[in-house]
């Protein structure tokens, strides 16, 4: 048995790591957050430069042929440095969407342009609120051109492409549903940017008005392959919080060991010791359920959708339990903008809900464990 | 990344398991297989009768003891086969856990500690279920503070004479031998007065008694020296080192890897997979898929926790601490399942025992819980040990750390 990530592919975690923790400083983040710039476009042409936009990309449309395992790593390390650029929409999303869809001229357009920097895209999916479902779509796509809006799109307002989904039937059924790929710098499009809880990485309107598009795989088979690219997303984004719970545990337990009141380090008092302790109980429970999550994306596996579930709720639920915690910790110098601790509570609860809400994958996982055991 | 066994791994797997398929007493497999939480008992069979006929089944053909050097009555295998057995074993296991305690603990401790002799003498009857060991450390007054423990033992020539009273002693009433914590020093700090023994447990002056527990059950035992001889050739260790030679015991009390915890969930997701509620089957019910799915994602990630931890072994590496959490997530997490295992059964969930819902068995896991988070390390201890040796957290200010035992004060009032 060998449940664990090659050394090869702990090498790339590595280089990573040191890659973000020199390009993305929590002061680089700041820039973002305080609203200086929409995303670090510094820091996206690093990540091209070393290869990790590509990843995961053929090596034939421009990427490194490398694979999910890989990607996971990078995913990991993106999360722990709260990198702020649109990593997730453009590689885990809309990527994900073409390789699994998308023709060869497609593929030949996009990809070699998101491995190179050079393209950002994203999935323009949700309408307001409500989780993934066909009955939440409105947007119609008629004679080649889409009329409706998007809200929330992630880093709808920097993309230069998105895969939409759109009503393409009225039978009530999944089948209803088609993909299309838009340009976003053509006519068509109005995009306004939104106010979000976790300003380092935006989120837009986008108002399609008989906008041109181009179908994604076939008709009617838009929400089989949006369940697929969900289920990607999911363990690709479980990393990113595994490696933001551990970042925020991390916080914790260093503060704790330097902070002294009552005449000792705050870390020797129960209360706070057996508060790091669960978080650090939570943090190993998400990076098990998202190592399977990456076992079963890797090898395409039968079990790819629930193992996708349950790494999805386990990272959401330790991510968000380490950031809200890591702050109890700090004390009110937690609750002060200066410290980095309210990014990571962001972008936890940011991530929480943005391929759809706990409540929604809890649903997603009991229906795909009832479906394997009567299988 | 794969779940495969290497070509070594896959011989071993295949040999073990044509083994036990030839040999196993698979009359009782289906009653073992449901008998997975708290107690293991045969209906038409005395389950220590069982439990001994299948360990020297396994002790003669080779297959006890996996991890013991042969020349003590184990195989000399690595981590990984000992884990590959346990895989195959399945339900089988569970007629192992009378021996855990002599094999897991007992039996280290005496390779680390004892005469040549006494080894040779006493490991393998051990290993191949002939006689039965239990662990005396814990005391009324030390149970998670175990270097607390008031059990004396004085000198008297060549023996020592030991008085006193150890208690949570499991299976000291079919126990053959024993190894026994002592204070042989109460004028010097708790840590440095303390003496390991190992005893004959029908030695004059031994008296065990059951305990009734909470539960109603008796799994645990009191067990009361009076005036007990043990030669001084029985102990284990340097007279005033019985403190770390009992750590060598405990750090022998990984929880075991590749076996598995018992979180309750399996049985809670088939309960509620037919289980019909006021309005439509349970497992259609918003609420109840919530809690589910909150009570999968903690049982799978204890599996892949455990799964990577086989991989390091597996490697030929020591596990990471990532296994420590088990026993602390499991334990608070079967109380929970059981008790909403009853909310659901509404008013009638009070039944317990053969007129209750799956002949109470939830009902009974509700009882036997809180031993769970208590036996083995406290919820609190545990969460200690993480704190302090995976999060590096200070220790806890010890103010009977340089005080003599015999200055320490005995009662929290009046």
């Amino acid at each position: 048995m060998n449940f664990d990530f090659s050394d090869d592919q702990k090498q790339l975690r590595d280089q990573a790591r040191k890659f973000l923790a020199e390009k993305c400083p929590p002061k680089a983040v700041r820039v973002v957050l305080d609203g200086k710039a929409a995303y670090d476009k510094e820091l996206w042409k690093g990540l091209a430069e070393m290869g990790f936009l590509g990843v995961a990309i053929p090596e034939e449309f421009g990427g490194a042929g490398a694979g999910h395992l890989e990607l996971c790593v990078i995913a990991e390390e993106m999360g722990r440095a709260n990198a702020p650029v649109p990593f997730s929409s453009t590689v885990y999303l809309a990527a994900e969407a073409l390789l699994i869809a998308g023709s060869d001229a497609q593929k030949k357009r996009w990809l070699p342009a998101i491995a190179a920097g050079e393209a950002i895209g994203t999935l323009a999916l949700f309408e307001g609120k409500g989780n993934p479902a066909p009955k939440n779509l409105k947007l119609t796509a008629a004679n080649g051109v889409l009329n409706g809006v998007k809200k929330p799109v992630a880093d709808g307002g920097i993309a230069d492409f998105a895969v939409v989904a759109a009503r393409t039937g009225s039978s009530g059924r999944e089948n209803d549903i088609s993909l299309f790929l838009v340009d976003l710098k053509a006519g068509g499009v109005e995009v306004k940017s939104l106010t979000n809880l976790d300003p380092t990485r935006g989120q837009a309107e986008i108002i399609f008005s008989d906008c041109k598009a181009e179908p994604l795989g076939a008709a009617g088979e838009g929400w089989s392959i949006l369940t697929q690219v969900l289920d990607r997303a999911a363990v690709l984004c479980a990393f990113e919080q595994v490696g933001g719970a551990d970042r925020a545990l991390e916080m914790g337990r260093d503060y704790a060991l330097d902070r002294i009141a009552f005449g000792r380090q705050i870390g020797s008092f129960q209360a706070v010791k057996h508060m790091l302790a669960d978080m650090y109980v939570s943090a190993t429970l998400a990076r098990s359920n998202s190592y399977y999550g990456a076992w079963a994306l890797s090898t395409n596996a039968a079990e790819l959708p629930e193992a996708a579930a349950a790494a999805r709720i386990s990272a959401t639920q330790a991510f968000q339990h380490c950031a809200k915690n890591n702050i109890q910790v700090h004390g009110g110098m937690g609750f002060t903008w200066e410290f980095d601790c309210h990014m990571y509570y962001r972008r936890a609860n940011a991530m929480a809900l943005g391929l759809g809400s706990l409540s929604y994958w809890e649903d997603q996982l009991i229906d795909r464990m009832r479906k394997k055991n009567a299988a | 990344m794969n779940f495969d066994d290497t070509p070594q791994e896959a011989e071993f797997r295949a040999t073990a398991r044509a083994w036990i398929s030839a040999n196993a007493p698979k009359q009782y497999e289906e009653e073992l297989r449901k008998s997975s939480l708290g107690r293991t008992q045969l209906k038409n069979a005395n389950i220590l009768e069982v439990a001994k006929a299948w360990q020297k089944k396994k002790a003669d053909a080779g297959w006890a003891c996996l991890h013991w050097p042969k020349e003590y009555g184990g195989r000399g295998s690595s981590p990984i086969e000992r884990v590959i057995w346990q895989q195959e074993e399945g339900p089988f296991g569970q007629l192992s856990r009378m021996f855990i305690i002599g094999h897991g603990m007992c039996g280290p401790t005496m390779m680390a500690f004892a005469r040549e002799e006494h080894k040779r003498t006493y490991l393998p009857p051990l290993a191949s279920g002939a006689k039965v060991w239990c662990q005396l450390f814990s005391e009324p007054a030390g149970g998670s503070d175990v270097a607390g423990l008031r059990t004396r033992a004085e000198k008297d020539g060549d023996d020592w004479i030991i008085n006193g009273q150890k208690i949570w002693t499991s299976g000291a009433h079919y126990s053959d031998y024993g190894i026994l914590l002592t204070r042989t020093d109460p004028t010097v700090p708790k840590h440095k007065g303390l003496t390991m023994f190992f005893l004959d447990m029908k030695s004059p002056g031994v008296e065990v008694r059951p305990i009734k527990q909470a539960s109603g059950a008796s799994d645990f035992n009191e067990v009361y020296f009076t005036n007990v001889r043990i030669p001084d050739h029985q102990r284990l260790g340097e007279v005033g080192d019985g403190w770390n030679v009992s750590l060598t015991t405990l750090m022998n009390e990984r929880s075991a890897i590749g076996a598995g915890v018992s979180t309750g969930f399996p049985e809670l997701f088939e309960y509620c997979s037919s289980l019909m509620l006021d309005d439509g089957p349970a497992i259609e019910d918003r609420a109840v898929r919530s809690k589910l799915a909150n009570w999968a994602v903690k049982a799978s990630g204890l599996k892949y926790t455990s799964m990577r931890a086989i991989s390091a072994l597996s490697k030929g590496e020591r596990p990471g601490p990532e296994n420590s959490i088990g026993k602390l997530v499991a334990g608070s997490m079967i109380q929970d399942v059981a008790t909403y295992a009853l909310d659901l059964q509404g008013a009638s969930g009070v039944i317990s025992g053969e007129d209750g819902e799956l002949a109470g068995r939830f009902q009974a896991m509700l009882l036997r819980a809180p031993g769970t988070r208590v036996e083995g390390g406290t919820d609190e201890i545990m969460r200690n040990i993480i704190a302090e040796r995976v999060l590096g957290l200070p220790g806890d200010i010890r103010v009977d750390k340089d005080v003599p035992f015999n200055k320490i004060p005995t009662k929290g009032r009046g």
